[in-house]
């Protein structure tokens, strides 16, 4: 069938079971954007911004379990990506996005609005393309999906001058894929898991460290068997966060710099460690020359390269976590660790997260009243910073793959197009995007995108009227000395969400708070709450850059509550 | 693998995908994980269309482990082998423009006959000396020209090739991908 190089674009995405693109057109890319109406399987959202495309992509994806797409043409179209591909990078999110480059002949000439994209993305990509004939296209898409989605999932660039968009050639899609260079291991050496299991019966303070490959190769079944089954505390990564059931007997939160302080103990104190699809990331590990210095490491991940990377390992195990565990389950023997499982609810009572019962506008109380309007039960989609980590603290999380969060790259901004992706993916799930004012501010353009498409995101912005994170920083760190971090001329977020046609509250009274977030709950769209909180609140406990866990600074205790035990 | 933090040089053959910037993302990945390379060489390979890369690489074994790790990584980079040791030949290539009188030159001859290397252009001032050899049989040769002074050094790095018979592809050439055994992704051996 003769194709143009646009019409195969989107043939190629309706075989791979693509239905949204985010995107926003631009010369170089226009014919592809004239073929789109032919494709009406291809649901087109027109953002703002091309960084809002990205992050929405990598929004649905995390959601959803397989690529989105977005696209923009060529020059600032593509590198206003950029920030959105390394966020899906640093955390392993297949995400396809394709970039309109100028005409083959200007290629290289510094022509109007060209930019060497696959040279910028080249880092922080999995791997990217540049097509130089129509003909390619359909080899070139199914590779990139097959890339970005299997293995170790990550983002997938094809770079496509605009004369290829027009150059017409006959459409065949490939049924098999010839990549002799890519050919993840999935299955483990039964060797290596019989190791584990011997390490796994030997040990008498065993602790899982399950990351973000629990969630992305949806192996919530196989982990809850193995800590069950061997009665085993489970410890989540950040990113983890939803993989294990949060009110279970045997789960003792996220450990590292801002996460629980019984979680950091109760890796601190295990004698072994088996983790599962994670890549022992600084904010973990702390120092790595003390980090569980007394503790044996099983090591399963689908990349090779994660092993020994930040880490050594006793028994590394490449490929797929959940056939990794499927394996292991049946190799390891039912154990109970009665006093282990005993002190590490010990530590937890010890080391609670606090409450605050001090009548002031905290965020933490205002995420505990959204968990129990929503029941625990809806996406919660943050930006960086210290609303993150109460978030990702008090949220209960009782859906798996609930916690939609830019963790590795840490981008300030995914609040707003993150939760817009992820709303698109699961259209009947409650999302609620806990932005900070700063975050807010760098992409709230895509309000606009919110309102044409009527994507019901419930924002609660955490508006401390600074860059809390990094006032915090200041704080502890820098003598309180608040260089560029406090704000004196923020929008009215009321007003702004009036301008675009959104609901939008103010909150500055805690005993507020509850019916504003029922009444954005009952409202059919999106609403944006001001929420007005406390400036010089700190995220507790924290462990400083590059210390161990004995630097833990634990919140201090002046006459408050606890509110989880 | 052991990871006995001893420093020292390896080499690394890579058969990668003869495509534009196969290059680019091969450097661009040592340049980002801050690996070493001492020395890089390209050409074909005896496949259509794949080409072989030599590396050699400083570091201890752990690093070597991820250097041979991160290259696997890359889609166009089909196989990676550590052929460090004894079972392996590695050869360069350099050419040295050395300054030649009447009264050096036939001092020069002696030492580049004992070297069993060739001159290959002679003018009144000057001589093109050409080597083959390993690492060291080149610095010691240029070590030894340095007196008559060295205006011009071009080294091709090392190319290297393991003894006996070990080729991921059929002799015909064709590619043959279940052949292809990506040697470092064995985990026992991680």
């Amino acid at each position: 069938m003769k194709m143009n190089g646009g019409q195969m674009v989107c043939a190629s995405l309706i075989r791979e079971g693509v239905d949204v693109i985010f995107g926003l057109p631009g010369g170089a890319i226009l014919p592809l954007y004239q073929a789109l109406p032919e494709f009406p399987e291809l649901k087109h959202i027109l953002v703002r911004h091309e960084q809002g495309a990205a992050h929405a992509a990598d929004g649905y994806a995390r959601v959803k379990g397989r690529p989105g797409v977005a696209w923009a043409t060529s020059g600032p179209g593509a590198t206003n990506l950029v920030t959105g591909i390394a966020t899906a990078h640093m955390d392993s999110v297949p995400i396809v996005v394709i970039t309109g480059q100028v005409g083959r002949a200007a290629i290289g000439t510094d022509a109007f609005q060209e930019c060497d994209i696959t040279g910028i993305t080249l880092p922080i990509t999995k791997h990217n393309y540049l097509v130089m004939t129509a003909e390619e296209i359909p080899r070139v898409i199914k590779e990139a999906f097959h890339i970005a989605s299997t293995g170790r999932p990550g983002p997938v660039l094809v770079d496509i001058p605009k004369d290829v968009f027009t150059e017409v050639g006959e459409f065949v899609y490939p049924e098999e894929i010839d990549l002799p260079g890519y050919k993840p291991n999935l299955d483990p050496h039964m060797g290596q898991v019989k190791r584990a299991a011997q390490l796994i019966s030997e040990a008498e303070r065993p602790v899982i460290l399950a990351g973000h490959g629990i969630i992305l190769s949806k192996a919530y079944d196989e982990l809850l068997e193995l800590a069950e089954k061997a009665q085993i505390p489970v410890v989540t990564t950040l990113l983890g966060v939803s993989g294990f059931p949060t009110s279970h007997v045997l789960y003792s939160g996220w450990p590292g710099m801002h996460g629980m302080a019984y979680a950091s103990l109760t890796i601190e104190e295990s004698d072994l460690i088996i983790a599962l699809g994670m890549r022992f990331d600084d904010r973990i590990t702390g120092n790595t020359a003390t980090f569980a210095t007394g503790s044996k490491k099983i090591h399963v991940d689908v990349d090779p390269s994660e092993i020994g990377k930040n880490v050594q390992v006793d028994v590394p195990i490449v490929g797929d976590v959940k056939r990794v565990l499927t394996a292991l389950n049946k190799q390891v023997k039912p154990a109970t660790h009665v006093d282990w499982v005993n002190h590490v609810h010990q530590l937890r009572r010890d080391h609670p997260l606090m409450g605050s019962d001090n009548g002031k506008m905290e965020m933490r109380y205002i995420i505990n009243e959204i968990a129990e309007a929503t029941n625990g039960d809806a996406i919660i989609v943050t930006g960086v910073g210290q609303h993150q980590m109460w978030a990702a603290q008090y949220y209960p999380f009782n859906q798996p793959c609930s916690l939609i969060s830019s963790c590795g790259s840490g981008a300030m901004g995914y609040e707003v197009p993150g939760a817009m992706g992820a709303q698109v993916a699961a259209p009947d799930r409650v999302v609620w995007s806990i932005a900070g004012d700063g975050g807010f501010q760098m992409t709230m353009v895509e309000l606009a995108t919110l309102v044409e498409n009527n994507i019901p995101v419930k924002f609660a912005i955490m508006n401390n009227n600074c860059l809390g994170m990094v006032r915090q920083w200041q704080d502890f760190f820098y003598e309180k000395s608040h260089v560029a971090t406090v704000y004196s001329g923020n929008p009215d977020f009321v007003k702004l969400a009036d301008a675009y046609g959104i609901l939008g509250i103010r909150v500055t009274d805690k005993n507020d708070v509850r019916a504003a977030v029922d009444k954005a709950m009952e409202h059919d769209g999106p609403v944006i709450i001001d929420f007005v909180v406390e400036q010089d609140d700190n995220v507790y406990p924290m462990i400083p850059a590059g210390m161990a866990v004995d630097h833990l600074i634990e919140e201090p205790r002046p006459a408050r509550q606890e509110v989880r035990g | 693998m052991n990871y006995n933090g001893t420093s020292n040089r390896h080499t690394i053959t890579a058969l990668v995908e003869d495509k534009p910037g196969v290059l680019n993302r091969v450097t661009s990945m040592f340049r980002r994980r801050g690996f070493n390379i001492a020395s890089l060489a390209v050409g074909h390979s005896e496949i259509p269309n794949l080409s072989r890369m030599t590396f050699v690489v400083e570091g201890d074994d752990r690093v070597v482990d991820q250097v041979t790790k991160h290259l696997h990584k890359l889609i166009d980079v089909i196989k990676v082998s550590d052929i460090s040791g004894d079972n392996a030949v590695t050869r360069e290539l350099a050419l040295i423009r050395v300054k030649a009188n009447v009264q050096s030159r036939s001092e020069i001859m002696q030492i580049v006959d004992l070297f069993r290397a060739n001159i290959i252009d002679v003018s009144p001032e000057t001589l093109i000396v050409e080597v083959v050899g390993d690492e060291d049989k080149i610095d010691a040769l240029q070590n030894l020209l340095k007196s008559f002074g060295i205006q011009e050094v071009m080294r091709t790095g090392s190319v290297a090739m393991s003894r006996g018979m070990d080729s991921a592809f059929d002799t015909n050439g064709s590619r043959n991908a279940k052949a292809v055994k990506p040697v470092i992704m064995e985990t026992g051996s991680v």
